[in-house]
């Protein structure tokens, strides 16, 4: 590697890898054939993408496949395999054939992971989970962007004490330890009686908006520093001073000079985000502090598995199995984003 | 560096003010929220309500009332936990050994393995252990914490529990050091790690790609040029510099893991730490329990903060006048 010269290094390289001119092309275009080239994290983004279809399919496979509601407890049902009339919740089955043991995995359409404490079909569990588990770390990374992004302009763009306060404001939800954040957030808001009112608003207890408004502010700050810190190098950059030049007016200056240039770092940051946001919800929807009943999502799946774990591992093996798939896929993508969009970081770990 | 310092210790104290009082908007002036019946726990008596009402004086105004909440955790220390009755401060002392057991075990095993991992992925580049070992850091980084505890105990408590290699596993709990250094070890080492496996992923990733950063300097090739082993060039200069960046988030995490991070790993193998405090109080919805571990956490994260950017600013001069 030239420490002279990275520009040169980088057009070499552009041309190596990319193939063919790189003259005539925008940056974008360039950064997508980069990623192209990326089996890896292609491979990551697919997966991605059939997790989300299968977990909106849920409602299908529920009614079709598994023919039962996930939702409604099932202790006294039976159903039908290879001719043979199996009961959900099993007699006996526990050390001293005491107790009741629901169905284990039959590997079949109906109870193909077996049932949960409740009777309750694990497999069509898992899918409706996803919704709630995708839903909330998605969510609450798009709001924790949006929010950044427009604290970042604004403190970046204008400087001077708006600047400091907003600065100041993140490093304060920074220092707070986002664990006992949410926690604390979280223990509130689920016991306040009647939800939550703030004028118009009304959030009851339940909703999934209480965890995914939560997650959303915590991660705020984590976008908002090395964006609003883009932004006033930005600034000072000679496109903008010609734009300036020109008569520009803020909005124009923030909207079509700035803020296409802070966006590949959104877009970087993005998969990563969701990776953390879904194992934020997992964590405090294990602790009950998240996702409410009946709702489910995989943290609380899991949780219902924690009881049955030594006779029925897998109602707590498959949504974490979910997780693990969901933020990998999501931690390779976010690699190979950033390899792609922006080749001269010093996050880079590639090469 | 005075100045720094001073500068430092007053955003410092400036911080802590903050987090107190937020912690007190968030659990007494919550919208809709009536603090009383929420300190009280579940299933409160008319009398225990009337005496939190009294005690935090939920009838005067605000900043009475912080002053009160204040006044609880820190100087007459007698905030009464309304699940088991007992006072809150004492309790948490108790439960700390077992916290502080759990994170030092934890981060020798973390500091090792990555940067035995990150060396060893910057040596062999070019080679396919380089990208073996960065994948299994990446699965390491997303595994959620709980659900590998359970798959832990699942084996070596449960289905391979018979197996020689894990028949010594203790039951889960804890046994303090003072009592039987061997038993302590012995019910420590699958909770440490656990606990270090996301850590070790992370700190090796940082590493490698610092290790490859600092390869480009011109004192590394200088260090080369002048005919230094490959060995000596590693040790004394391309890792030293490296570390710089590894200590400070050393310093963060085990901030964070100290002020309550490491609740998920203490739930899951039953360890009675303050997080393991935390969680028992927050399925009895135990208030006084909460806030106070909150602010607790709080502190001693903003604390650690304050070491890192202090030490930082020792090791390097130019951060002193950023």
């Amino acid at each position: 590697m030239t420490v002279f010269e990275p520009e040169a290094e980088i057009a070499t390289l552009d041309t190596e890898e990319v193939g063919g001119e790189v003259v005539g092309r925008s940056p974008w275009e360039l950064a997508g054939r980069r990623f192209l080239r990326n089996k890896l994290a292609i491979a990551a983004g697919v997966l991605f993408v059939l997790i989300i279809a299968v977990s909106l399919a849920a409602p299908l496979y529920a009614k079709h496949v598994a023919d039962t509601d996930p939702f409604v407890s099932n202790l006294s049902g039976t159903f039908t395999q290879n001719g043979k009339t199996i009961q959900v919740i099993q007699q006996g089955g526990g050390k001293l054939g005491l107790g009741e043991t629901p169905v284990g995995p039959t590997w079949h359409a109906k109870y193909f992971l077996g049932a949960d404490s409740q009777g309750r079909d694990v497999a069509a569990r898992v899918l409706y989970g996803g919704r709630a588990s995708l839903l909330i770390g998605i969510g609450s990374a798009v709001l924790a962007s949006l929010l950044a992004v427009v604290f970042a302009l604004i403190a970046g763009f204008f400087g001077g004490w708006t600047d400091n306060l907003l600065s100041r404001l993140m490093d304060l939800i920074w220092a707070f330890p986002v664990y006992l954040l949410a926690i604390s957030l979280a223990t509130v808001l689920l016991t306040a009686p009647n939800g939550l009112k703030i004028g118009f608003v009304h959030v009851s207890p339940g909703s999934l908006w209480i965890p995914l408004v939560i997650i959303g502010i915590v991660y705020v700050p984590y976008i908002f520093r090395p964006i609003r810190g883009q932004v006033l190098s930005l600034r000072e950059r000679e496109f903008v001073e010609s734009a300036i030049a020109q008569g520009a007016s803020n909005r124009r200056l923030v909207f079509s000079e700035i803020l296409p240039n802070v966006a590949p770092t959104v877009i970087v940051l993005m998969p990563l985000i969701i990776a953390t946001t879904i194992l934020t919800e997992a964590a405090l929807s294990y602790l009950s502090i998240g996702v409410q009943a009946p709702q489910a999502s995989w943290g609380t799946i899991v949780e219902d598995g924690q009881g049955l774990l030594y006779t029925r591992p897998w109602v707590a093996i498959a949504p974490g199995i979910m997780i693990v798939l969901t933020v990998l896929a999501l931690n390779v993508l976010g690699d190979g984003l950033r390899d792609a969009l922006d080749p001269r970081s010093k996050l880079r770990t590639k090469g | 560096m005075a100045t720094f310092i001073i500068r430092r210790l007053l955003w410092l104290v400036v911080v802590l003010f903050a987090i107190s009082i937020l912690v007190f908007l968030i659990f007494f002036a919550t919208p809709g929220v009536d603090p009383a019946r929420q300190m009280a726990g579940r299933n409160p008596t008319a009398a225990t309500i009337k005496n939190i009402k009294h005690e935090f004086g939920l009838d005067r105004p605000l900043p009475v009332r912080y002053g009160l909440m204040m006044k609880h955790i820190f100087i007459s220390r007698d905030l009464i936990s309304y699940g088991s009755h007992t006072k809150v401060i004492p309790e948490i002392l108790a439960a700390a050994p077992v916290t502080f057991s759990l994170i030092l075990g934890a981060a020798v095993i973390w500091i090792v393995f990555s940067i035995l991992i990150g060396v060893a992925a910057t040596v062999f580049r070019g080679t396919f252990i380089d990208p073996l070992l960065m994948i299994l850091a990446l699965i390491g980084i997303s595994l959620p914490v709980f659900w590998l505890g359970e798959m832990v105990n699942l084996v070596t408590q449960s289905r391979a529990h018979g197996f020689f290699l894990f028949s010594w596993v203790p039951p889960l709990g804890y046994t303090p050091l003072t009592q039987d250094p061997v038993k302590w070890f012995e019910g420590l080492i699958f909770p440490w790690l656990t606990l270090s496996v996301l850590y070790i992923g992370f700190y090796a990733r940082v590493l490698r790609a610092n290790l490859i950063e600092t390869e480009s300097e011109d004192y590394v090739r200088t260090a080369r040029a002048k005919g230094l082993s490959e060995r000596r060039v590693l040790m004394r200069h391309t890792l030293r510099t490296s570390l710089i960046t590894f200590v400070s988030l050393f310093g963060l995490d085990f901030g964070v893991l100290v002020g309550g991070g490491a609740l998920l790993v203490e739930v899951v193998f039953g360890l009675p730490g303050i997080g393991y405090l935390t969680y028992n109080a927050l399925t009895s919805l135990d208030l006084p329990i909460i806030m106070t571990t909150v602010i607790y956490g709080a502190f001693f994260i903003t604390l650690a903060s304050a070491m890192v950017d202090l030490v930082y600013a020792w090791l390097d001069p130019r951060v002193r006048t950023a």
